[in-house]
């Protein structure tokens, strides 16, 4: 096994050589922590790790740090979801330490949806650093034990560092330089946009191959089920930089109602096992988003349960 | 240049109406190239607040006037008394040209006609669009000669974001995707291998953060 750098779980998994599989949860928009708790509940036996997302879709929410300790305090290994939309450098180095002070060991760098998607269109927006920049502060503040001013950081975070890749964004032709990019910022590991289109994801990890770029970052393939043919129609038509094929839309539409659901699952469930065989594909992280509950069945039904037991 | 936009009528007409007396005062250069703030835009709402106010039956005389730059002091030389003794000013200078005339006429209340939206260019007539947030720190020439703090929604360095599709930002389909722009460029200038080059954190603090910017020619 590579040697791990921080106390993440997530990092022991994949350096062991395992497919690893995250989730993640959205906090609530309510001040009672008994939700994420909850859905940490639902699928802590069925994930490595689980990623808490920021403010998602520019929605006010319960912050993700606190949603973070209180994975944290069930035992879990939390992925604490950071955008730069809302926070200067200086607020996030800062959260950065209250992360690593609660021993949250692993941090997704974003930029954030930007906030006309949102409950406040009207607020300003930051972007003081980009989402690249952030992974390099991250990487930064943990191997130069320093902050970005130079001064010392006595107890450096101890955090794994990843970053989001979207191989369907336009223009194609930048979206394997673009993961460059991430690498040589200091992304460890990298959690995709939901694969719908896996022609045009397997397109974009032979280019990833060719630069032997899965040989430096850890890449998890994003994975969300589809709960509905009227899902797959917002996702294709309203989500920027979402790639929905329409064969895939016409085979929901093949199913009766009542059974759509169980037909995203099937999909997903498919969708894992193809890209299991994928050559640089280092595990799956599945986004059921408000359907946590449907992550153990999909883990299962994937062949990656159980999980493997790595200290 | 300046780019602004008229305020809502209502709006304007709330500031002044209590006036017995005011001059609506154009600004010649940059807001009359997008034909809201110059001498002849003055005029036209000069006309339409005195209809106003004779529909209203408000006791109030209105003059129209204009200079070329409200916002230095040559050009204030020929308007100097009709200023003066101007109860209230309505500008429709930019925010620059009312803030000028704030301080040169202390004693004058002057009031905003505009908006003043943003430093932008005119690609077809008609047409005003943002290429400026004077950041204090220009990177065109590493971006291809396009924007990223100005046109691209997250101002980011190291664009694009995962929400650029078919050459359009996230946030409207209407909007072009910056750093699609920038690719493009690069590309077509031969110099897509720069693209790979983590740009640097940004210093803000020659922007606006850094607080209000002058500069002396210690020449004159």
């Amino acid at each position: 096994m590579a040697a791990t750098v921080t106390g993440s779980k997530l990092e022991r998994v994949l350096k062991s050589g395992h497919q690893a599989v995250t989730s993640e949860c959205g906090p609530p928009r309510s001040s009672d922590p008994a939700h994420i708790k909850e859905k940490g509940e639902l699928i802590k036996d069925h994930v490595d790790s689980i990623n808490v997302t920021d403010n998602q879709t520019s929605v006010t929410r319960l912050c993700s740090l606190a949603a973070c300790i209180h994975l944290k305090g069930m035992g879990l290994d939390p992925v604490l979801q950071m955008v730069v939309r809302d926070r200067n450098r200086i607020a996030l180095q800062s959260d950065i330490l209250g992360a690593a002070s609660f021993g949250i060991n692993n941090i997704l760098c974003l930029s954030g949806d930007h906030q006309s998607f949102g409950d406040s269109p009207q607020a300003s927006n930051v972007f003081d650093l980009d989402s690249m920049q952030l992974v390099q502060t991250v990487r930064h503040m943990r191997d130069e034990g320093k902050f970005l001013s130079g001064d010392e950081i006595k107890v450096p975070p101890s955090m794994f560092v990843g970053a989001a890749a979207n191989p369907f964004g336009d223009p194609f032709k930048i979206r394997v330089p673009r993961l460059a990019k991430k690498v040589a910022s200091g992304a460890e590991f990298i959690q995709t946009q939901c694969i719908y289109n896996l022609d045009k994801f397997e397109k974009w990890m032979e280019g990833v191959r060719a630069r032997g770029l899965h040989e430096e970052v850890y890449i998890l393939a994003g994975i969300t089920p589809l709960r509905s043919v009227g899902m797959a129609r917002y996702l294709q038509k309203n989500v920027p930089g979402m790639d929905v094929p329409d064969e895939l839309i016409e085979r929901m539409k093949g199913v009766d109602k009542k059974k759509q659901s169980d037909e995203g699952i099937t999909i997903a469930v498919e969708s894992i096992q193809r890209l299991k065989e994928v050559e640089g594909v280092a595990g799956f992280h599945v986004m059921a988003i408000e359907w946590e509950e449907k992550v153990p069945e999909i883990v299962e039904r994937s062949g990656l349960y159980p999980r493997p037991q790595i200290d | 240049m300046i780019v602004g936009e008229q305020k809502p009528f209502e709006e304007i007409w709330e500031m002044v109406k209590d006036h017995k007396q005011l001059t609506v005062f154009g600004c010649n250069t940059c807001v009359a190239v997008c034909h809201q703030g110059g001498n002849k835009e003055a005029g036209i709402l000069a006309a339409q607040l005195r209809m106003r106010a004779s529909q209203d039956d408000v006791d109030i005389e209105i003059i129209d006037s204009g200079i070329e730059r409200q916002c230095e002091h040559e050009f204030f030389e020929k308007t100097e008394e009709l200023v003066q003794k101007s109860e209230a000013v309505l500008s429709l200078a930019c925010g620059i040209g009312v803030q000028f005339m704030a301080t040169k006429y202390e004693a004058t209340p002057i009031y905003p006609a505009l908006n003043t939206t943003f430093l932008g260019d005119v690609p077809e007539t008609g047409v005003f669009t943002e290429k400026c947030q004077a950041c204090g720190d220009c990177v065109l020439g590493v971006t291809g000669g396009v924007c990223p703090v100005s046109r691209c929604a997250k101002r980011l360095f190291n664009g694009p974001c995962g929400g650029s599709t078919t050459g359009k930002c996230e946030i409207s389909k209407e909007t072009e995707c910056a750093w699609q722009l920038v690719v493009d460029r690069l590309e077509a200038l031969g110099r897509l291998d720069t693209y790979e080059k983590v740009m640097p954190l940004k210093d803000w603090s020659k922007d606006r953060s850094g607080g209000p910017r002058s500069f002396k020619l210690e020449d004159f």
